[in-house]
């Protein structure tokens, strides 16, 4: 269950970080992304998954939020 | 392009790894690799901020270093105690050459040397009275002090002291900020965690004290520099470029800094971060709390500036952005002119860096002005996206190497014969007795500042004088010289 810190990329895409491991990625694609809820399984570019229940209303970014590693 | 191919380097990453052990092969192979523009992430070519293994030469540094070093040593109305024994605050004393204004000792205390100098009976039973005598005893000697930091070495952590205890009561006491910072050498694999449990730090006991109180004016112009260590003078020269621009530059960190910009730093419209790799937590932090949104920026050789200042700009009004232009037009006979003065001599030579937080790639650009190119680079304590930044500025086939050993260091230099090395004062000595023009890379030899236009004359004149030194082919024994001419011509025929 890592602390993930979100923030806008200057090209828009949104930077995964992970504090813990300094591990950035961009977001590749967000299974629920909506203008009532933002969540679900996240998947980075380098195909790994993650899972956080969707959030509603859709956080404003930056901010940190724990996600579980999708099987 | 090197001139050297991607197999070539290859086969001498494979050469010089021969005389490793069977695991300590596998693990340094993980740690060495070449170049690849196209790699997108770092991570699949090369692993970092690993624990470095015994039995090697390693050249880092530890947490201690990381906090009392760089982070907080160079906020210069603040007193730095490192507490524990005498030894890691003394040998390090004043060696990274922080430069600031004040009277020392009086209103300011960057080169002073404050220790609690542990003695066993402090081991035995702790040191906790110490440290609060000592703080009372600081106050009393400096009254002028703003506050304390203590900064923990090895032993803190070992004897389980409560140092948090003893800050809040002196705090109380004193009435001054009184940080607490649990950096002991032994923590994490160098001195990069020490950066990150110092920003964490600021974080947790500075940078909100000022949060409810809107007495400092500030104003839509407002910008920081943030991880600019001043070695030199570099904030200095930095500085002067985003002033000329119409930017307030509210505080320095932490070069020639103090406690009140740090505390004020929140109500900064931007954040300019110069060393990633030590205070990007700092930064991810404001933006996140207070909205101040950050930008990497790169103050070295005129491209860089100019795309810094241009990026910098973009974030303000048209006012700005015209002046950006303007300054950008100023400086531009001066640097030419240092180019052309330059080039012609030192044009084609290759370089090889070996050193710290973000200067294995930053300072690439600037010898591309000069005509130069960079062979070999490698961080000393860097992570996946600092490697992940490198990448893209390095050229395709060159060396990439992450916490080098002595003996690797050494034979990558045999072997790919650069004509110049940018690393520290532990490399410095080995590789001029080999013959080789060495700059020191982390305090800049003694001379500076190298950031900004200001700076890049210098360095220019810098690296000249080094590489085109005449001593360089007096260095071999006449009678070597000799042998070796024979050998060529045996070897030519
Ligand atoms: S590792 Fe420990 S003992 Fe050594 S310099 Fe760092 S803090 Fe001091």
């Amino acid at each position: 269950m890592p602390n993930v810190m979100i923030r806008v990329k200057d090209n828009g895409a949104l930077l995964f970080y992970i504090a813990k491991k300094d591990q950035e990625d961009e977001i590749a694609k967000v299974e629920k992304d909506s203008d009532t809820e933002w969540g679900g399984e996240v998947e980075l570019t380098d195909g790994t998954r993650y899972y956080i229940d969707p959030i509603s209303p859709p956080p404003s970014f930056p901010t940190t939020l724990r996600f579980k590693r999708a099987e | 392009m090197s001139d050297m191919t991607r197999e070539e380097t290859e086969a001498l990453i494979q050469e010089v790894l021969e005389v490793y052990p069977e695991n300590a092969k596998k693990d340094r192979a993980k740690h060495l690799t070449v170049n690849d523009q196209e790699v997108e992430q770092s991570k699949k070519c090369i692993t970092s901020n690993r624990k470095s293994l015994p039995g090697v030469m390693t050249i880092r540094g530890c947490a201690y270093a990381g906090s009392k070093g760089v982070v907080w040593g160079p906020i210069k109305d603040m007193i730095h105690i490192s507490h524990g024994p005498v030894g890691c605050g003394q040998y390090s004393r004043a060696g990274r050459r922080n430069y600031y204004v004040g009277t020392t000792g009086i209103n300011t205390f960057g080169t002073m040397n404050f220790t609690s100098d542990f003695q066993e009976k402090d081991i035995v039973f702790g040191g906790d009275k110490k440290l609060s005598k000592i703080m009372t005893e600081i106050e009393q000697l400096f009254p002028l002090n703003k506050g304390i930091t203590v900064q923990s070495e090895c032993p803190i952590g070992l004897i389980g002291d409560d140092i948090e205890a003893v800050s809040k009561k002196t705090s109380a006491e004193i009435e001054k900020p009184v940080v607490p910072v649990r950096c002991e050498g032994f923590r994490g694999v160098s001195q990069s965690l020490g950066h990150h449990i110092a920003n964490d730090a600021v974080r947790d006991w500075v940078l909100h004290n000022r949060d409810g109180d809107n007495s400092f004016e500030a104003t839509d112009y407002d910008v920081t520099i943030i991880g600019d260590y001043n070695i030199g003078g570099d904030a200095w020269s930095s500085r002067t470029l985003l002033e000329e621009m119409g930017l307030r530059v509210i505080a320095q960190w932490s070069g020639d800094g103090t406690l009140a910009e740090m505390e004020n730093t929140p109500k900064a419209k931007l954040n300019l971060l110069h060393c990633y790799r030590s205070m990007n937590y700092i930064s991810r932090h404001m933006e996140e709390k207070y909205g101040i949104p950050w930008m990497e920026y790169n103050f070295f050789g005129p491209t860089k500036i100019e795309e810094a200042l241009r990026k910098i700009a973009a974030f303000f009004d048209e006012t700005i952005q015209a002046n950006a232009e303007k300054v950008i037009a100023k400086y531009k006979v001066e640097y030419e002119a240092v180019i052309a003065k330059y080039r012609p001599r030192l044009e084609g030579k290759r370089v090889m860096l070996y050193v710290g937080g973000l200067r294995p790639r930053h300072i690439i650009g600037a010898y591309e002005d000069l005509g130069m190119e960079v062979v070999g680079t490698g961080y000393e304590f860097a992570h996946n996206d600092d490697y992940d930044r490198t990448i893209k500025e390095m050229g395709n086939a060159t060396l990439i190497y992450d916490d080098v050993t002595g003996y690797e260091f050494e034979e990558f230099v045999k072997k790919v014969k650069p004509d110049l090395i940018g690393s520290g004062i532990k490399e410095k000595y080995i590789f001029q007795k080999m013959g080789i023009p060495f700059r020191q890379m982390h305090s800049w030899d003694y001379s500076g500042p190298y950031h900004g236009y200001d700076g890049f004359a210098i360095f220019a004149r810098d690296m000249d004088m080094t590489l085109n030194n005449p001593c360089w082919n007096k260095i071999q024994a006449p009678w070597l010289k000799g042998e070796e001419e024979a050998e060529a011509a045996a070897a030519g025929a």
